[in-house]
């Protein structure tokens, strides 16, 4: 089931009501979320990314615009009739119910010819529960679970209806990073099996990178970009969703086009052919640089921290607006550095950015 | 360690010396007098140890009266008032506008003094010469011949006394309640409402099991309170609650012990007893039939 959403927009009256303006939480959000696809809706708190999965829901009617489920306009119709599973963050388990009971509740509001039978719910549940494996704890309360076990259940009693579109609210917040990595691998692999067109909201970009078959990034309720996430992340739009993007962050750079060459102070760093003479804000990610000791940037080394297979070199440029330049690369490579450490950049690590706006300034060949 | 305990201790004396003096030693000294036998309160003696006292008491109209009464209220104004209350919360928690007011006047009654009150529902119910009173003017209206509420039969008079006693204890059970209810999650209610459950399922499978650890306080309380009911008779019928036939046990307790035939310690303990044999047996009844339908988080 594709979901298209066409122009929602939703805005709250301002808490000061000194402020007659109201709050616009989602911004004309535009999109068409293809069939059987993983979804994550990203960005930092605030951005409007859990207003935009309750318009979906139904949970909030949009201010103006119009969500559809497949063909069906579902804007007017309530949560309940447009066939969606909602996992909350905290879950919502019923904590006075069992497992099997929590995953059956949702089927006990069947009526009329879809009414179903006790045995018939509880074979229901328990193939629901094979499914994302918690089928040993059916009879167990939610507070003997574990949190990643809780969010199976959660996940189960949001399927067992068999919605048409299945939406989590930062699913993998409450747990800790290991089980983190575990369950997203889970929510992809319950994803994949079962087919459902699935949105999920997320703070954190590693998450929705990493599960995700197109990421939506956020601010301020307006949409900044929407893509594919190694699009995205290699791509981006602006200086917002390049500094959002990648761990460690992209190192930002204030930096002059002179001649189609970029200069860092009097550092000449990289030809940027086709950008004409200006000031530009530059961003390069941390697989960007390379130690040549023939380098045109010099900078300062300030420490050198070993992660194992690569190496995370700090060091410091006056031209830099980070806190510190990270640089991530391979360990043979910085052997012999003391104080000083000299850089070449890969051109496609390295983009360049309108200062005022932040919008990206394309690059041509 | 040692040390440690002595402190301890040091710190609880004040409290222990207290309750020791206060409660602990009436207590006992109460289960003694119940069993002494013919006790004088002037010389202080007694002439025997035996079940006299239970024997006296429980023979006694009067206490059987009492016993009748106090159960009559307890299990009408118990269910009624945690229902009412009950209602008037989920009441509550449905409305947005004017909803402090509302909890303001339902809070009202708490803050209100029982004599005070006791005296205005005398004037809504009591016949006199001049008036019929307010609530026998209304069923007037209806075509009812009044009814004398306070010195009439007895059924009227049980009427009134309920009545008074679920105004008066309904302001607490709703204030328990509204917070009970504002506590539950709204998560669960939106993942309930996804789901499409139906408003008197939410309420029968969601809300109540999430309150019933408040439900159960006020119901065990409520049956403790309404037992040991006394000053709300007293508001109503006076101070001659034998003779109006509307005594408590605990009226019967203190007639025993200051009323005009008052001064048997003996028979009053016994009847203290059997009362605190009544609570106890009901309370352990509560508990165990709260334990399969109480859910603590």
């Amino acid at each position: 089931m594709k979901v298209v959403l066409e122009h929602v927009t939703k805005t709250f009256p301002n808490r000061n009501k000194k402020i007659k303006d109201d709050v616009i939480a989602v911004s004309d959000f535009t999109y068409e979320i293809p069939d059987g696809k993983l979804i994550g809706l990203l960005g930092p708190s605030g951005c409007g990314k859990s207003t935009t999965l309750n318009l979906i829901s139904g949970l909030l009617k949009p201010t103006s615009g119009r969500i559809f489920f497949g063909d069906d306009d579902v804007t007017d119709i309530s949560p309940e009739h447009r066939g969606i599973g909602l996992v909350f963050q905290n879950y919502a388990l019923y904590p006075h119910m069992t497992v099997a009971e929590n995953i059956m509740f949702p089927l006990g509001n069947l009526r009329g010819k879809e009414k179903m039978s006790r045995a018939d719910m509880r074979a229901k549940a328990e193939e629901i529960a094979r499914l994302v494996q918690i089928d040993p704890y059916l009879d167990r309360k939610p507070a003997e679970l574990s949190g990643g076990q809780q969010q199976r259940v959660a996940i189960a009693r949001a399927l067992v209806k068999m919605p048409r579109v299945l939406l989590l609210d930062e699913p993998l917040s409450n747990l800790d990073a290991r089980l983190r990595l575990q369950t997203r691998e889970e929510i992809r692999r319950i994803q994949r099996e079962t087919g459902i067109t699935t949105i999920f909201v997320t703070h954190d970009q590693e998450e929705a990178m990493s599960i995700s078959d197109a990421i939506v990034v956020m601010r301020d309720g307006v949409v900044q970009q929407i893509g594919a996430p190694q699009e995205v992340y290699n791509d981006p739009c602006n200086l917002f969703v390049a500094k959002f993007l990648g761990t460690p962050p992209i190192n930002v750079f204030a930096g002059t086009v002179r001649a189609g060459k970029l200069y860092f102070g009097d550092d000449c760093v990289l030809d940027v052919p086709g950008v004409s003479d200006r000031d530009v804000t530059v961003g390069i990610r941390p697989e960007g640089f390379e130690v040549d000791a023939a380098g045109p940037m010099h900078c300062a080394l300030s420490a050198i921290e070993v992660m194992g297979r690569d190496v995370s070199i700090v060091a410091s440029h006056e031209s830099c607006q980070s806190a510190s330049i990270r640089a991530i690369v391979d360990a043979d490579d910085v052997k012999g550095l003391s104080t000083a450490v000299r850089f070449r950049l890969k051109a496609h690590k390295v983009d360049l950015f309108d200062p005022a706006t932040e919008a990206r300034i394309p690059v041509g060949e | 360690m040692e040390k440690n305990n002595l402190k301890a201790w040091l710190y609880l004396l004040p409290a222990i010396l207290f309750l020791g003096v206060f409660l602990v030693y009436p207590l006992i000294d109460v289960f003694i007098y119940s069993f002494e036998e013919g006790y004088n309160t002037a010389s202080q003696t007694y002439l025997g140890v035996g079940g006299y006292n239970y024997s006296y008491v429980l023979h006694d109209p009067y206490f059987l009266q009492a016993v009748k009464n106090t159960f009559i209220l307890v299990l009408i104004t118990v269910p009624v008032s945690t229902g009412l209350a009950l209602l008037i919360s989920v009441g509550l928690a449905s409305i947005s506008k004017l909803r402090e007011l509302f909890q303001t006047i339902y809070f009202l009654p708490y803050v209100t003094n029982t004599l005070a009150v006791g005296l205005v529902f005398m004037i809504l119910f009591q016949k006199t010469e001049y008036s019929d009173g307010l609530i026998n003017i209304l069923l007037g209206v209806f075509g009812m011949s009044p009814i004398d509420f306070i010195d009439g039969p007895w059924w009227a008079k049980m009427l009134v006394l309920c009545v008074y006693t679920v105004w008066v204890v309904l302001p607490f059970k709703i204030l328990i309640l509204t917070s009970a209810l504002a506590s539950v999650k709204q998560d669960y209610y939106n993942a309930a409402r996804v789901d499409g459950t139906g408003r008197m399922r939410v309420f029968c499978r969601i809300t109540l099991p999430m309150i019933s650890p408040m439900l159960f306080y006020l119901i065990i309380t409520g049956f403790i309170g309404a037992f040991k009911a006394y000053s709300d008779a007293v508001a109503l019928f006076g101070t001659q609650l034998n003779a109006a036939e509307m005594n408590t046990i605990v009226g019967y307790v203190y007639d025993m012990l200051y009323g005009d035939s008052g001064g048997y310690p003996s028979y009053a303990s016994a009847a203290a007893i059997i009362l605190f044999v009544i609570v106890l047996t009901i309370t352990v009844i509560n508990l165990l039939v709260s334990r399969r339908h109480v859910h603590y988080s």
